[in-house]
């Protein structure tokens, strides 16, 4: 209980802060700005609660994708690692590859990714999964990387065959470093829907609902969508966390 | 050779270590006949002959980074040798070598995933074994092993002697005739690394096996091997051999305070020095 205690102090004082100079209009007049851009947070957690279903049902939206999406590239993500692993040749030929595709501009591509894929949730997925696949297989593929030679080489003399070597020592190893990728991966996923709901012509998500208010002035509810989208990155990473802690039990 | 292993693992096996007296019949030596290696133009070992008799113990001590490790690496199949043969129980192949040898590493290497007596079981699951057939065969060794009531704790929280008794009743249920032991005390302090090798003494009594001890402790290689041979700095070469002195006292301060061990020691000291023998 005392470890959250700080964490929650902090955020208290800072909303508490912040709800005193939003409402003083104290923020407003320092930037010169129409009280209206600028909301309190009592007035985006009333926006919160009237806009409860529009939010929630675009939540889900947003969710569904990011989950899906994520799911698609930790499977490739891990699958890439241990096909990279078992084969140097795929290693040497491919990594160059794999870290340029990281300078690719998403922004760049979403457009074709929609010609190719239309406008329902597929591009999306193909999006999020892009923005996962990396940190996953880089990850991954550390933890691999990582065993001790002289582990394998006592495997070897204990009778054990690639696969069972690859099974009790090499995957255990690399488990925790999958974790961290996967957890970095899902942080940046919802910032990934959230653009691909944008770039991709969607009618709903909460990057559409960001759109929308953002054109429409519409600040408490635009911070509404924001606290809804940082609860879902966070309740996912902490949700990753739990699993590690749950199957990684020797650290 | 490989065939004999599995046929033990299968027919209930790990006989080798309940009864001594059906061991693998007579066990199986190493013998190594102008044995070179290299790592590109560094020369580790060079015109190295030994050979270790079936059951036989033999100590290999010398000075850090002679390439005593490099040694086992190549009895045990894991390398080849650049020239000369190595040999395990008559096979020369890598392969042959590697089923005839089970190999105990430096550290313990543990694996913290699984639990003393999975971790134990290793060669055996490896192998084959169904994993409730292969912890029962590890279980029954716990009591005689000192481990009875650690079957279920990590690696982590077993101290250091109980760590190495582990890992050597791995080597050992892996059924192998050969043990190849790097240095498997070094990590230990002065007082358990005297208690692992009065126990290591007597497990060998128990159940004897081929082994080839790799130390830098001239009495430690003394106490436990019946044959010690002293190796040269880069590029290895064998500078004297010398017989431990027999009958042994069991308890392991008497045998070492011994006239006839003690002048053994001395002698094995002096070629380590390098002085001529």
């Amino acid at each position: 209980m005392k470890r959250w205690l700080a964490p929650i102090l902090l955020v208290v004082i800072l909303i508490g802060a912040w709800q005193i100079a939003a409402s003083t209009g104290a923020i407003a007049s320092a930037l010169s700005l129409e009280s209206f851009l600028v909301p309190s947070p009592s007035e985006i957690a009333s926006s919160l609660w009237e806009n409860r279903s529009l939010l929630a049902d675009n939540a889900w939206v947003t969710l569904r994708e990011v989950i899906l999406g994520f799911g698609c590239g930790l499977v490739a993500g891990v699958g890439f690692a241990v096909v990279l692993h078992f084969s140097e040749t795929m290693r040497r030929a491919t990594y160059p590859l794999l870290v340029a595709s990281q300078a690719i501009p998403i922004v760049a591509i979403a457009p074709i990714l929609i010609v190719l894929f239309g406008f329902g949730i597929w591009p999306k997925l193909v999006i999020v999964a892009l923005i996962c696949f990396f940190p996953i297989t880089v990850n991954a593929l550390d933890g691999l990387r990582s065993v001790d030679p002289a582990a394998i080489k006592l495997m070897r003399t204990l009778d054990a065959s690639r696969w069972q070597t690859f099974r009790r020592v090499e995957a255990p190893t690399a488990l925790p470093y999958a974790f961290s990728g996967a957890k970095i991966a899902v942080a940046v996923a919802v910032i990934g829907a959230v653009f691909a709901e944008w770039a991709g012509g969607s009618n709903s998500g909460l990057g559409v609902l960001i759109r929308v208010d953002n054109a429409q002035l519409e600040t408490a509810r635009l911070f509404a969508e924001v606290v809804v989208l940082s609860a879902i990155a966070i309740a996912l990473f902490a949700a990753l966390a739990l699993a590690e802690r749950c199957v990684v039990t020797w650290r | 050779m490989r065939q004999d292993t599995r046929m033990n693992a299968e027919t209930g096996g790990i006989s080798a270590v309940e009864a001594p007296s059906s061991a693998p019949a007579g066990g199986a030596g190493v013998t190594m006949r102008d044995l070179e290696h290299a790592y590109g133009d560094l020369r580790t070992i060079e015109q190295l002959t030994l050979a270790v008799e079936p059951h036989g113990v033999v100590g290999l001590v010398g000075p850090s980074g002679c390439g005593k490790s490099t040694l086992l690496e190549l009895i045990c199949g894991l390398s080849d040798p650049v020239a000369g043969t190595v040999e395990v129980g008559g096979a020369g192949e890598s392969a042959q070598r590697l089923a005839g040898c089970a190999y105990m590493p430096q550290r313990d290497l543990l694996l913290p995933w699984y639990s003393a007596l999975d971790n134990a079981a290793l060669a055996l699951r490896n192998q084959g074994s169904r994993r409730a057939d292969a912890r029962e065969r590890a279980a029954a060794l716990f009591e005689r092993f000192g481990l009875a009531g650690f079957e279920a704790t990590a690696p982590a929280e077993l101290s250091g002697g109980m760590r190495q008794r582990v890992a050597f009743l791995r080597t050992l249920l892996s059924g192998k005739p050969v043990l190849a032991l790097d240095e498997p005390f070094a990590s230990l302090d002065a007082i358990t690394r005297a208690e692992m090798q009065e126990w290591l003494a007597g497990a060998l009594r128990a159940d004897p096996r081929t082994v080839v001890l790799v130390t830098h402790d001239v009495e430690e290689a003394l106490y436990l091997s019946d044959r010690v041979a002293v190796l040269s700095a880069r590029p290895a070469q064998i500078v004297a051999e010398l017989r431990a002195p027999e009958p042994r006292a069991p308890d392991r301060d008497a045998a070492v305070t011994d006239a006839a061990f003690v002048a053994v020691r001395e002698e094995a000291m002096r070629a380590l020095r390098g002085g001529s023998p």
